[in-house]
């Protein structure tokens, strides 16, 4: 029997490097053992593309991407499909979950200098994913036909068409029509369940393909990489298996924990991820008196508004909106501090770092508020604070008092 | 870092003054979904009042199994007419149209109203309705003002008549109960919380099975949190 198994290894060994890939990829690739709670974001990340495709493809064989039906078909799921409601609460909640993680793993990314030379491109094509991410929601919060989905694609949609000169005809471009209607669902759908999520993986391996060839950084911020045995192997790296793949494997079972957990006792999670407005089926008709977007959009929807109109055009919020998500690109060349790690910069940084905390999940606190003249007082104080992190950074990160980096990382 | 403190404080007066700007008051609903006597006594106030003007078209009749009710009581205890089958949603028995030329507006559907507008708002809802002559149904609502619905449960919890009392100012507003129904105040609220309980099974009839459901996935994935840490503790263990 065993040498049936061993043959036919062989076999396929020949004809494609299953050994090779299993070793350069696992158990002869090295990760730095002093990882922490903040490294497991970005194998969760992954977990959550599994549950979302997964889930996705069943729902897709009960929905119907019409404006006639979409409402109706989502209360069929929730209904008289077997085991619906629970694909529907997966997804829903996964969607949340999803930018959860990711935020978290950016946040890391941000107090472990992960950014910094040499995973500049990594970084980049992490933001990549962020912003088609983004645009994946989006247009899957339009397929319930809600009144939240109709009305936050129609607020959305409408910014593009503050752009100068082709705003018109890009908002119509987008919709397919005039206004937000059954075309714009079909296109939402095509998009949501093809096209984007096809880009996802593809840029999700690019993503991947990157961290094999620069290596994990670590919460101490120095490179493994310099301090090697006689056998090349890094001295305080573990192979990624059985190491990394067990502490995954304990970790996101803590995770589904959390997320079973919502699923099933709090799906809506007050209104945050599922809106109370959206079981109001889309009636162009009668606009809803207070349209947020859903939580992972707040902040940049909160800045959006904070900014004021210039000549009756919304258009400078929109660029405020588009430069506070694509700033991020620029980090690896904005920062400009000796070292890569929180634990050994100084305080001015994390006095910085703090803020901008702070004025994310402020602004995105705002975001979900009606815009009373005291909230946009304090969004307009927290998008300065917002933009003052990546603007004054390579200012700040220069005069920063850091202390000596060790020469091994830090471990227990 | 002291720009960091003012900023805290800004944010911690934040939830303040959020919470002092609403206005409407609502009850607490008694939301019970393990109570099958007060659904089921929902449900049949639901079928004889709501659905003569208001459909539930996601909601099948034979559903109600899931509340205990077999087969016969659904069709007698609801007095279904015999042309409607067990399998068929709750359609409304006057068609939307009609009810439109009557009303002002189409009846909105009721399948996912406790989703959409919360059990405690229905509960206060349909206690608070009061005479008012200026109104072309002869009633009012302080929790949906100039609503377009008559009170269809007056014959239960009598006319109620708002009273404005002046007092150095400052307006307060009271329902006082004036001719009484044919319940008394108490039972009417326990008969609109059967109503409200049944609502939100209705908006939701997965509710009933997904609560017991979730502590049995929970349980198993702690025992498996607990078997997997054991092994990472295992296998880290010359890790130094």
């Amino acid at each position: 029997m065993m040498n049936l198994i061993q043959k036919l290894i062989g076999w396929v060994d020949e004809r494609f490097p299953v050994i090779e890939t299993w070793k350069s990829q696992m158990t002869e690739y090295y990760a730095p053992k002093n990882f922490n709670f903040w490294y497991f974001f970005g194998g969760l990340a992954l977990l959550v593309l599994v549950i979302q495709i997964l889930s996705g493809i069943f729902l897709t064989m009960n929905y119907k991407p019409d404006a006639l039906f979409a409402f109706a078909s989502v209360e069929y799921i929730m209904r008289d499909v077997q085991w619906g409601w629970l694909l529907r609460y997966i997804h829903s909640t996964g969607a949340s979950m999803f930018f959860i993680v990711i935020y978290l793993h950016m946040f890391r990314g941000l107090m472990y200098g992960s950014y910094r030379k040499p995973r500049e491109l990594l970084w980049i094509i992490g933001m990549i994913i962020y912003l088609a991410l983004m645009g994946e929601a989006f247009m899957g919060y339009l397929l319930p036909w809600g009144q939240m989905s109709f009305w936050g694609a129609q607020v959305i949609v409408n910014l593009f068409a503050s752009v100068p000169f082709v705003g018109h005809d890009l908002a119509i471009l987008i919709r397919g029509d005039f206004v937000v209607s059954d075309t714009t669902l079909n296109r939402f759908f095509a998009l949501h369940v093809i096209a984007i999520p096809l880009l996802l993986v593809a840029i999700i391996g690019a993503h991947l393909v990157a961290l094999r060839q620069v290596g994990s950084n670590n919460p101490d911020g120095i490179e493994i990489k310099k301090n090697k045995d006689a056998n090349g192997v890094p001295l305080d790296g573990v192979p990624f298996f059985p190491y990394m793949v067990i502490k995954d494997i304990v970790a996101v079972i803590a995770f589904l924990m959390v997320f079973v957990a919502i699923i099933f006792f709090a799906p809506d999670m007050g209104g945050y991820f599922l809106e109370y407005n959206n079981f109001v089926p889309a009636n162009p008709m009668k606009t809803p008196e207070h349209i947020a977007p859903v939580w992972y959009f707040t902040p940049y929807y909160a800045i959006l508004r904070a900014v004021p109109p210039l000549f009756g055009s919304q258009f400078p919020g929109v660029v405020a909106m588009g430069v506070a998500t694509m700033i991020f690109f620029a980090l690896p060349w904005l920062d400009r501090g000796k070292v890569k790690s929180i634990r050994y910069r100084g305080p001015i940084y994390k006095a910085f770092l703090a803020a901008f905390v702070v004025s994310f999940v402020g602004l995105g606190w705002l975001g979900l508020m009606p815009a009373t003249e005291t909230y946009t007082l304090i969004s307009r104080i927290l998008a300065v604070v917002y933009f003052a992190f990546f603007l004054l950074m390579p200012w700040y990160t220069k005069i920063d008092k850091c202390k000596p980096e060790p020469d091994r990382v830090t471990f227990k | 870092m002291n720009a960091i403190k003012k900023l805290w404080v800004l944010l911690m007066a934040v939830p303040a003054i959020a919470v002092a700007s609403t206005e409407i008051h609502l009850d607490k609903a008694p939301v019970n979904l393990n109570d099958q006597a007060s659904l089921q006594r929902g449900a049949k106030l639901f079928t004889s009042r709501c659905l003569a003007c208001h459909s539930a078209s996601y909601m099948r009749y034979n559903r109600l199994h899931d509340i205990g009710m077999s087969e016969e009581q659904i069709k007698k205890d609801l007095e279904l007419p015999e042309d409607v089958k067990l399998g068929s949603t709750m359609q409304a028995a006057m068609d939307a149209n009609s009810a439109k030329l009557a009303y002002g507006v189409a009846p909105p559907d009721l399948s996912v109203i406790a989703r959409s507008r919360s059990a405690d708002w229905l509960y206060t809802y349909m206690r608070n309705f009061h005479v008012d002559a200026s109104r072309p149904s002869g009633w009012n609502n302080t929790t949906f003002p100039n609503v377009g619905m008559p009170f269809v449960l007056a014959d239960l919890q009598g006319e109620q008549v708002l009273e404005v009392e002046k007092h150095e100012g400052h307006e307060t507003k009271k329902l006082v109960l004036k001719t009484p129904g044919s319940l008394t105040p108490a039972e009417y609220d326990s008969a609109v919380g059967d109503l409200t309980n049944y609502l939100v099974f209705m908006g939701e009839p997965a509710k009933l099975v997904r609560h017991q459901l979730g502590w049995i996935v929970l349980a198993f994935l702690a025992i498996l949190l607990v078997l997997t840490y054991a092994l990472k503790k295992e296998i880290w263990k010359d890790i130094r």
